[in-house]
């Protein structure tokens, strides 16, 4: 098949099941096997290529966990230090001795026993973490336990990555790997393979030293000078090439690819570009994975499966059945309680994604005998097929038993409002200041390269990148915002940014700074729930002083200027629908000439006696002339 | 020599009679201060720090206002309520006030004959004024009796401002110098009746 017959046959398969599998609630990933099994083993469109197109998809792998690294900020990880060394550190070390020793007792060598327990002891982060987002259960302290011990999953696979080569045992391996594996790690390393051993842990260290001290010192110019260049799609080039230069590097000295990049990724995690190279890499990333997993799918053996039935069904449900287990003691050990406990330990019961990766590299290394791996790629699969189940199992049959004894305190995390600002010039900067020293915690966009450098001399923290970009925005954590600022300059960009944002998070609270009244109608009608005039206070105070230096009393000239403000904000009001109807026609002009006539009346200084109306109403003597008084 | 502040409290002074040239008369007598408070602050964001500051520079507080409702504009009610703090005025170490005196320089639209137990208000004015003279108590201040213009919106055609401009004229020039019989304003009913006897020896000129 021809490279675009090809990716014509994965990319249907891909659109067709994942919004499909999205839609009945089972996740993108298992869209994505499911598809592959259509493709492959159900209709046979694709066949043996199969396996040259995954080594290809891995990188996807390589990709995620630059983007796991750049979500690690070292401080975040310090905080959350003693969820990931205790609950998550328990759960991957228990379960791995645990099918490690089942698997001796099977009769399995130490080394497959052991690489074994390793790869089943990872759970889906992909389905699990977009289900507990999904049903609003990340808050919990079932859902924020689950997030830690799968975020120690993911470190634990950077080790993971460095050990299996090492656990070989010689097994012979054709068929699946035959072609060679550029990628995964334990391939790479011929470079160095002349040098005497302490040599090769000197060039390694060295080289890791220099992704550190050049990711904090060299990239940030770099990017910068990139970023000023304006040309977004170099900037896309330039962090894929950062990526694929540290994966080629990390191949070169014989460490894995994925372990260099998420090292590369936590450096970054503190830059202000972070955004952006997460919406750069992240479509990239998202293509990857899916084709990984839609090779996965067409690589399923059913005829195991339809061979015996029973058998594999027995051990998905024993492999099942241990991890929720070891999940339910641990839950128990750090005391969560009723649905929480559950949620815990049924949600993260399946296999993940990541088994899929450490088998490939396990079958390249000849940790594990081939037969076995299909067996197991098939379990895992199936695992996590059964894994929506558990999700609906917990939420219709367990949690409404529980909850009654649930004594759980009402949840405090991230109680406090959660601000986005996009656009931090002169108004951004601002409204962002005061929600800043007020505590509050604010993520912060601009596209100015030289703000965001001017601004992290004083010590506020901005993130580069186009606001008016969707998925700089989602990585921007939208979608647990309660309120967006949009301020950033450009009329029509706003416009926009605000109807995207107003469509894709019909949650969030959005204030929007407007041009003008028009502006201000425009914005409203795309969804923005405040849209304030940006000169408009800033003018009235001038006024206000202008009053004050023509003569009037400091209290009188406030009197005037709120005087003169409500009416204006009053013609606001009133000129919205005529605006709304047919924009500035003949009937808008006239209904503005008309405000314009009574606000002359109401501000005249030199009104006469009527003492009744406007500015001139408030704090009037009683008139002379009242003979009862 | 006691130093004087004026806190003349007005929303509108560009249109008092009374009360503006009042506040003229006070910033030109040499060992008064005279603040406008609404100018001074006129989006009621009060300088606490700053008025206490000149509340304890000052050894007689002197409130000046029209009536409202039987008591001062909103702004001086504020300014009570900010710059009167616990641990300032009043409480176990509150005695930045102690021994000052206060006194309210009123204009009423009412007659005097209003004030009076058989008036309409069925009560005399310094009776009204209750808030103030137990603020007074509280801060450990002597309260005199107000010093008042009745009948302040017929006084420019009654032509009863003149003298009352040269009594409060007086009486700020009577407090710092120190001639002023401070027992006997602390006993009377209105200040402007006892006036004369209140000011001892010497030319008031």
């Amino acid at each position: 098949m021809g490279l675009l017959n090809e990716a014509f046959v994965y990319l249907c398969a891909a659109v067709i099941a994942v919004p499909v599998a999205n839609r009945l609630g089972l996740g993108s990933v298992l869209g994505y096997l499911i598809a592959g099994v259509v493709i492959g083993p159900v209709i046979g469109l694709v066949g043996s290529e199969t396996t040259e197109v995954q080594h290809f998809a891995e990188f996807g792998v390589v990709m995620m966990l630059f983007l796991v690294g750049l979500e690690l900020q070292p401080a975040m990880l310090w905080k959350m230090r003693q969820q990931l060394i205790g609950l998550g550190g328990l759960q991957v070390t228990v379960t791995t001795a645990v099918f490690a020793g089942i698997g001796i007792a099977f009769g399995l060598a130490w080394q497959s026993a052991l690489a074994l327990g390793m790869i089943l002891a990872l759970s889906s982060t992909a389905i699990v973490l977009q289900t507990l987002n999904e049903k609003g259960w990340l808050k919990t302290r079932g859902g924020q336990s689950s997030f830690s011990v799968l975020l120690t999953q993911d470190i634990a696979v950077i080790p993971m990555l460095a050990v299996l080569p090492l656990l070989a045992i010689g097994v012979s391996h054709d068929g699946i790997d035959g072609s060679g594996n550029s990628e995964s790690a334990g391939h790479g390393g011929e470079a160095l393979a002349a040098l005497p051993g302490w040599a090769q842990a000197l060039v390694i260290l060295v080289v890791i030293a220099a992704i550190v001290i050049a990711g904090r010192h060299l990239l940030r110019p770099v990017f910068r000078f990139i970023a000023e260049a304006r040309l977004r799609e170099i900037f896309t080039a330039t962090a894929l090439l950062l990526v694929i230069g540290i994966a080629l590097l990390m191949d070169f000295v014989g460490l894995s690819p994925a372990l260099g990049t998420f090292l590369a990724g936590v450096v970054l995690s503190d830059s202000e570009y972070r955004h952006e190279l997460e919406a750069d890499i992240e479509p990239f990333k998202g293509l990857l994975l899916g084709l990984f997993f839609l090779t996965v799918g067409a690589g399923i053996d059913f005829e195991l499966l339809f061979g015996a039935p029973l058998m594999i069904l027995g051990l998905v449900i024993g492999l099942m059945t241990v991890k929720f287990a070891v999940l339910f003691a641990l839950g128990t050990l750090f005391r969560l309680q009723g649905a929480d406990r559950w949620l815990f330990a049924l949600g993260l019961a399946q296999a993940g994604e990541f088994a899929f990766v450490l088998f490939g590299i396990a079958s390249g290394g000849g940790v594990l005998e081939q037969g076995l791996l299909q067996t197991m790629t098939l379990i895992v699969a199936i695992s996590m097929l059964l894994t929506p189940a558990l999700f609906i199992f917990h939420e219709k049959v367990v949690a409404p038993r529980v909850v009654a004894q649930s004594d759980r305190q009402p949840d405090t995390i991230d109680s406090r409002g959660r601000v986005v600002v996009a656009g931090m010039g002169r108004f951004g900067q601002i409204v962002s200041r005061m929600l800043l020293t007020s505590g509050y915690e604010v993520v912060i966009l601009d596209h100015e390269p030289q703000t965001i450098e001017n601004l992290s001399r004083i010590g506020i923290r901005t993130f580069f990148g186009d606001a008016t970009r969707p998925n700089l925005l989602h990585a921007a954590g939208l979608d647990e915002a309660d309120l967006f600022i949009a301020a950033i300059d450009d009329r029509d960009k706003q416009t926009q940014m605000v109807e995207h944002v107003a469509r894709s998070y019909p949650n969030v609270k959005i204030l929007a700074r407007a041009r003008d009244r028009h502006h201000v109608y425009e914005l409203e009608n795309v969804g923005a729930h405040h849209a304030e005039r940006e000169i408009f206070e800033g003018a009235l105070a001038l006024g206000r002083r202008a009053f004050v230096e023509l003569g009037h009393h400091p209290f009188h000239a406030r009197v005037r200027a709120r005087e003169f403000r409500n009416h204006d904000v009053a013609m606001l009001d009133a000129l919205r629908e005529n605006f709304n109807d047919g924009g500035v026609d003949n009937s808008y002009i006239d209904a503005m000439r008309a405000h314009s006539e009574t606000l002359k009346e109401i501000m005249r200084v030199d009104r006469g006696n009527n003492r009744h109306e406007g500015a001139d109403r408030g704090w009037n003597p009683p008139p002379k002339g009242d003979a009862s008084l | 020599m006691a130093e004087v502040l004026v806190l003349f409290t007005h929303p509108r002074p560009d249109r008092s009679e009374v009360n503006r040239p009042l506040y003229e008369i006070a910033r030109n007598v040499e060992g008064v201060t005279a603040v406008d408070l609404y100018g001074e602050y006129p989006d009621f964001d009060i300088n606490i720090d700053r008025e206490q500051g000149r509340l304890m520079a000052h050894d007689v507080i002197i409130f000046q206002h029209p009536l409202y409702w039987y008591s001062a504009p909103a702004l001086l009610k504020e300014w009570q309520d900010l710059v009167l703090e616990h641990g300032f005025a009043y409480g176990l170490h509150g005695t930045a006030l102690q021994g000052k005196v206060l006194l309210n320089a009123v204009s009423t639209g009412a007659r005097p004959a209003d004030y009076s137990q058989t008036g309409v208000n069925r009560a005399e004015l310094r009776s009204l004024l209750a808030p103030f003279e137990k603020t007074a108590d509280l801060c450990d201040m002597r309260y005199l009796a107000p010093f008042a213009l009745f009948g302040a919106g017929r006084a420019l055609e009654e032509d009863r401002l003149q003298e009352h401009r040269k009594a409060y004229d007086d009486l700020l020039k009577a407090l710092v110098a120190d001639r002023f019989d401070l027992d006997k304003a602390a006993a009377a009913a209105v200040l402007n009746d006892v006036l004369d006897a209140c000011i001892t020896s010497g030319e008031t000129h």
